[in-house]
């Protein structure tokens, strides 16, 4: 039972063949029984758990209507508001904190009958590609306890690459739900930036931020997104935009199919078994009918560099929130009120998240905002207008999600530029607003997972999701499991 | 272009954040090589190119003017760290 899609789970258990309760505590005591190892959650509230699937239980057997996901756990990262749920975004500085609200997403998912199992641990405020950022506990990959399971959403990828979970949501600013999908051999899907609403998710880098699915397979992808896809008055930059129905042509190829290839995702910093499993992945395409053609996105080697001007800048006015005084961490000494705040902030925040502030804060100050900040975001339109001219001769790019599979716990946390670059292939799709799906392509020779990324045009999910379903129908990466 | 221990320090208090020594001797180097290495962006031309916040560039969201409920005072001030009934509490601002 515990490597079911959602898709299957909802069949058996229209089917009379399964109960939300005993998927429940399957997923229980699959927690209990190796979470102590991959420690992918922070919080699990078994009893509530189990409270909120014998009521799903008791609404099949009234007859009511139910939701999209009835009975379907769900793994959250850490990022997402649920009300009187702790949510610490992998701070200290929050570690106390309860939302007196539900993000949007959370809404969504109660209204579909979603099972909410628990929260996922996470880099501290979303910032960082390993999950090691956690200022509680580093969670581990797999499918090799030695590795990271990437990051920031490294906690949700693990749980779905683990089957604690059919389904959870992470976040992805550069890159925190394809990356760590990628690394621990599940889907992940980055929506276009509005796709989703981002009312209750703890703000990061809000012109980047996107809630995004990881699930076994792509239908599951469609079927997730279309709960949680839509507008919400609360968010001004959700886009008011119809949700297609995801999953109803899912099947059905994409064609005529031209993909572009970028060669500037296949320079120096690309590992040999990952650029051998993506090469294998394009002649599949091609062996689907699809043309396969070189493209150029000649300013996606600056997309690193303005990453990490932009989402710095909007981090340093973000979490220049978190002062002591409405909520969160504050000093137990201090003199006076800006030494409370100080106080608190250095005491509340870990390295990598000072770090960004401080690099944000450097970028916006006075003398330093026309060659650092602007002239990011003008590059930034150069990335985009990249994109844009590809998508006019294109349905889709593909390339590798990540340069190399996952690396050890421990092996970048020293040099923050390395980590950063970890995320030099998925940065530039945040930077541009545009929707990318991460999937397994292969694994290398040591074992670990390979993923590729599908890119498409704003607001082309449907087509996107069809375009990653045609190669998933041809191969069975997705289908494996790690030993544990 | 490089930042100085000083310059770090002036950062740092702009941002509000306070640093021990020891941070501050690591902050350094490290922002040193990030702005290291983001300053390949100033070979990228960009005459005539306007700066792009927002992948989706909005104008001007208008929503209906109704009144609607908001968070109780309760649930509002349950995270405080300090609070005087229904009140944040901080220190003097003006002042010791």
């Amino acid at each position: 039972m515990i490597d079911l899609t959602a898709t299957e789970l909802l069949k058996r258990q229209s089917d009379g063949d399964l109960t939300a309760e005993a998927i429940a505590s399957s997923c229980l005591t699959r927690i209990r029984d190796h979470d102590p190892h991959i420690r992918a959650f922070l919080a699990v509230d078994e009893a509530h758990v189990m409270e909120q699937a014998r009521a799903i239980d008791a609404k099949r057997k009234r007859g009511d209507v139910l939701g999209k996901l009835a009975g379907i756990p769900i793994a959250l990262k850490d990022v997402l508001c649920v009300k009187g749920q702790t949510t610490t975004a992998g701070s200290k500085i929050l570690r106390n904190f309860v939302p007196p609200y539900d993000a949007h997403v959370i809404s969504r998912l109660r209204e579909a009958d979603a099972i909410l199992l628990g929260k996922t641990n996470m880099d501290e405020f979303a910032m960082g590609s390993s999950t090691e950022n956690s200022a509680f506990q580093v969670t581990r990959n797999p499918w090799d306890l030695e590795r990271t399971p990437g990051g920031s959403s490294g906690g949700s990828a693990a749980a779905v690459a683990a089957s604690f979970a059919p389904l959870a949501l992470g976040t992805d600013t550069g890159g925190s739900v394809r990356q760590p999908a990628s690394l621990c051999g599940v889907v992940g899907l980055k929506p276009s930036y509005g796709r989703v609403s981002r009312y209750g998710l703890i703000a990061y880098g809000s012109s980047l931020d996107q809630i995004g699915p990881f699930t076994r397979d792509v239908r599951d992808v469609a079927i997730l997104l279309a709960v949680i896809a839509g507008h919400d008055a609360r968010d001004s930059t959700c886009v008011n935009a119809p949700v297609p129905d995801y999953a109803g042509e899912l099947d059905k190829p994409l064609k005529p199919l031209t993909i572009g290839v970028p060669r500037e995702f296949f320079s120096e910093g690309l590992d040999r078994e990952v650029e051998t499993a993506v090469k294998e992945a394009l002649k599949a395409y091609a062996g689907l009918g699809a043309t396969i053609k070189e493209i150029s996105l000649p300013h996606s080697p600056h997309a690193v560099a303005v990453y990490y001007l932009v989402a710095t800048a909007e981090a340093s006015s973000n979490l220049a929130r978190y002062d002591g005084v409405h909520f969160g961490h504050r000093a137990a000494s201090f003199r006076g009120l800006i030494d409370m705040v100080k106080k608190s902030r250095g005491e509340g925040f870990g390295a990598e998240v000072k770090r960004r502030i401080m690099l944000g804060t450097y970028a916006l100050s006075s003398g330093y905002i026309d060659a650092y900040y602007l002239k990011a975001l003008k590059v930034r339109r150069l990335i985009r207008a990249d994109f844009d001219r590809a998508f006019a001769e294109c349905d889709a790019i593909i390339g590798p999600t990540t340069p190399t599979a996952a690396f050890k716990i421990g092996e970048k946390t020293s040099d923050p530029l390395s980590m950063y670059l970890s995320d030099i292939y998925t940065i530039s799709a945040n930077l541009a607003g545009i929707p990318g799906i991460s999937i397994p392509c292969g694994f290398t020779k040591a074992g670990l997972p390979i993923g590729l990324q599908i890119m498409a045009a704003p607001f082309a999910e449907e087509r996107l999701l069809r375009i990653a379903r045609m190669f998933e129908n041809e191969t069975d990466w997705h289908m494996r499991r790690p030993k544990m | 272009m490089s930042l100085s221990a000083d310059d770090v320090r002036k950062v740092a208090e702009l941002a509000r954040l306070e640093l021990g020594e020891a941070e501050l001797a690591t902050m350094a180097p490290q922002l040193n090589a990030i702005v290291d290495y983001v300053n390949q962006l100033q070979a990228v031309n960009t005459d005539n190119v306007e700066p792009l916040a927002h992948a989706v560039e909005f104008h001007d969201v208008f929503r209906a003017d109704v009144p609607s409920v908001s968070l109780e005072p309760a649930a509002a001030l349950a995270n405080a760290p300090a609070r005087d009934g229904d009140f944040y509490r901080v220190p003097a601002v003006f002042g010791d």
